[in-house]
């Protein structure tokens, strides 16, 4: 049976979060860590020329947190990481809303840099997430985008 | 017993997000595929679709993986969060 704590890097929350909350659990009685990166990804007020109005982001419960949990691995066997935080909203979020937050801490920036990209790159081409847009001219799910795979390729 | 779930635009053109079936003749991922598309011109139509993604027990897989009873198998469309 999985527990809240099978993965305390990763959160799937319907709850918005507090960046400042999540700055401060990676820095809490983190001496040794001297960079802190953080991304957080919002909703747009417009995509591909339509008004959006707000996102309705579905999941795949387990295996959401089995390939995030897989990404994080990865991003530790290829950079000197201290603390990860991957959180990722979902149900009918709006324009503005914050939708997604990796937080990575190390020693030294440049880890902390490429590991942050490198989550979010593979986050968006292997995470089981889907947006359906809500606009101006109704609602359709979106698709996928080549470029994020070839971003995610490049590593 | 395969235990198959479906998401997102898939789930919705299918009207279906999950079914239980038989592991009689169905040894991989393509098999599985082929069943399902067999059930009626709808679905045909959808499991046509090569860009659809799919995954044995939580993770992602290609048409060759092995399946066997218990399974649960996926299927969705690409992924679109972030």
């Amino acid at each position: 049976m999985m527990t809240e704590n099978t993965y305390p890097e990763i959160s799937i929350q319907t709850a918005d979060f507090s960046l400042a909350d999540e700055v401060a659990l990676l820095e809490q009685d983190n001496a040794i860590d001297g960079a802190v990166v953080t991304f957080t990804g919002r909703v747009r007020n417009k995509n591909e020329g339509k008004d959006v109005t707000s996102l309705t982001l579905e999941h795949y419960p387990g295996m959401t947190e089995k390939s995030l949990a897989k990404i994080i691995c990865q991003a530790k066997e290829r950079w000197r990481l201290g603390r990860v935080k991957v959180i990722h909203r979902v149900g009918e979020l709006f324009i503005g809303d914050q939708i997604v937050f990796v937080g990575v801490t190390s020693k030294h920036r440049q880890d902390a840099f490429a590991a942050n990209e490198f989550i979010m790159d593979y986050l968006k081409v292997q995470a089981p997430f889907w947006k359906k847009e809500n606009t101006n001219q109704g609602e359709h799910w979106l698709d996928a985008k080549s470029s994020d795979e070839h971003k995610a390729a490049k590593w | 017993m395969i235990k198959v779930v479906f998401f997102a635009a898939l789930r919705e053109q299918l009207d279906c997000s999950e079914l239980s079936l038989s592991s009689e003749g169905i040894a991989t991922i393509a098999d599985l595929k082929a069943q399902l598309a067999n059930k009626n011109e709808q679905w045909q139509q959808v499991f046509a679709n090569g860009a659809l993604l799919s995954a044995v027990n939580h993770d992602m897989v290609t048409s060759e993986q092995p399946i066997k009873s218990g399974d649960e198998v996926a299927f969705f469309p690409p992924v679109t969060g972030g």
